[in-house]
């Protein structure tokens, strides 16, 4: 066996029907079938999951933090972005 | 019959005319030592696997059948009725007394040969537990029906890891067709029937192997198609284990495992 090492990959697993696929961690695997049978052996021994995802990590494009500053802090102080400046009928119910 | 609770606690054993039951007594205790002994080899890989992921994998594998191993001591205890523990049919039995097939004692060697050992036994061990699901023995069938969906992810892992190596690199047809031939012989003594299990079969009570091999052997070809590799033309068959003439590894492999118990009789914790 060469010396390489074998891609990273990131797992994501939706732990029940109606819930979204959360990021649980990262595995090494040669491809993406032996990827789905790491994650099930790896992240799903306690029943954690019905439904997993694997994408090699090299597809995922990160925001950088160097740049946090300018992306995140401007919306700190656009309140009227939320919709709470309508009054809502009475008779509206469930809001 | 209403649908019974079929756990230990609350399933007498079904009483059985006194040979047939002495036959099926001895037919789960097979079953059992077969699960335990594969166990107990995949679990010498704790913490060797070739990587951190397979490692996991093996472990689950052990601790899969480990469980099933249980179930079968169980009932083998309530048939016997001697008041003998799963734990005593484990640990208190000598490697002459052990009824499991060669196959699943061999010792591990290097990944390409657990992984032929383990797909060997995982074809066989799937189709066999999809027949004993029908059985009329409750408990055999409710036992099966549990570690199915366990075993048809095994040959999955398993399979896998075949095609894997057969179509891999040079070395690692290598190594696998090195393991093949040193573990061919010991297939055939998984669907040769003893005469406990022929007895067994005729009463109905479990399956007769013909449908199984050739399930078995019809996958086996399948997957050595999709690896490349030619399937073993050697016809030499080395039988014995079900009748308790074992290998000199088993001895070994009992020593380890029942050390505790034999050192420390009826030790708790």
């Amino acid at each position: 066996m060469t010396q390489a090492e074998w891609p990273l990959w990131e797992v994501f697993i939706r732990s029940k029907q109606g819930l979204d696929h959360k990021h649980v961690g990262s595995l090494h695997a040669a491809d993406a079938t032996m990827a789905m049978q790491n994650a099930r052996d790896v992240y799903t021994r306690r029943l954690e999951g019905v439904s997993i995802w694997v994408v090699e990590s090299k597809h995922l494009h990160a925001s950088n933090p160097d740049e946090a500053a300018e992306f995140f802090d401007p919306a700190a102080d656009k309140v009227y972005r939320h919709p709470t400046f309508y009054d809502v009928p009475d008779s509206i119910k469930h809001m | 019959m209403a649908t019974p609770d079929l756990s230990p606690a609350h399933t007498a054993a079904p009483a059985y005319p006194a040979g047939l039951q002495s036959q099926l007594f001895q037919y789960v205790l097979q079953l059992a030592d077969t699960s335990l002994i594969l166990a107990h080899r995949l679990s010498e890989w704790c913490g060797h696997g070739p990587i951190l992921e397979q490692d996991l994998a093996l472990s689950n594998i052990a601790l899969d059948l480990l469980g099933e191993a249980r179930s079968y001591y169980q009932y083998a205890a309530e048939l016997e009725g001697q008041g003998r523990t799963e734990d005593d049919l484990a640990y208190l039995r000598s490697a002459v007394e052990y009824r499991n097939p060669l196959l699943v004692e061999q010792p591990n060697g290097d990944f390409a040969h657990t992984v032929l050992r383990q797909f060997l036994f995982d074809v066989f061990h799937y189709e066999l537990l999809a027949e004993l699901k029908q059985s009329p023995d409750a408990r055999l069938a409710a036992i099966a029906e549990k570690s199915l969906k366990e075993a048809a992810y095994h040959r999955k892992w398993s399979a896998e890891w075949i095609i894997r190596f057969g179509d891999g690199t040079a070395e690692s047809r290598q190594r696998l067709e090195k393991a093949l031939r040193t573990l061919w012989r010991y297939a055939a003594e998984l669907t040769a029937a003893t005469p406990v299990e022929q007895a067994l079969q005729d009463a109905g009570l479990v399956p007769h192997y013909a449908d199984i091999q050739a399930k078995a052997a019809a996958y086996v070809v399948y997957v050595f198609e999709e690896a490349t590799l030619a399937m073993p033309t050697e016809a030499f068959a080395q039988p014995g284990g079900k009748l308790g003439r074992h290998s000199e590894h088993l001895g070994y492999l009992l020593a380890e495992l029942q050390y505790v118990q034999r050192s420390y009789p009826g030790l708790t914790w």
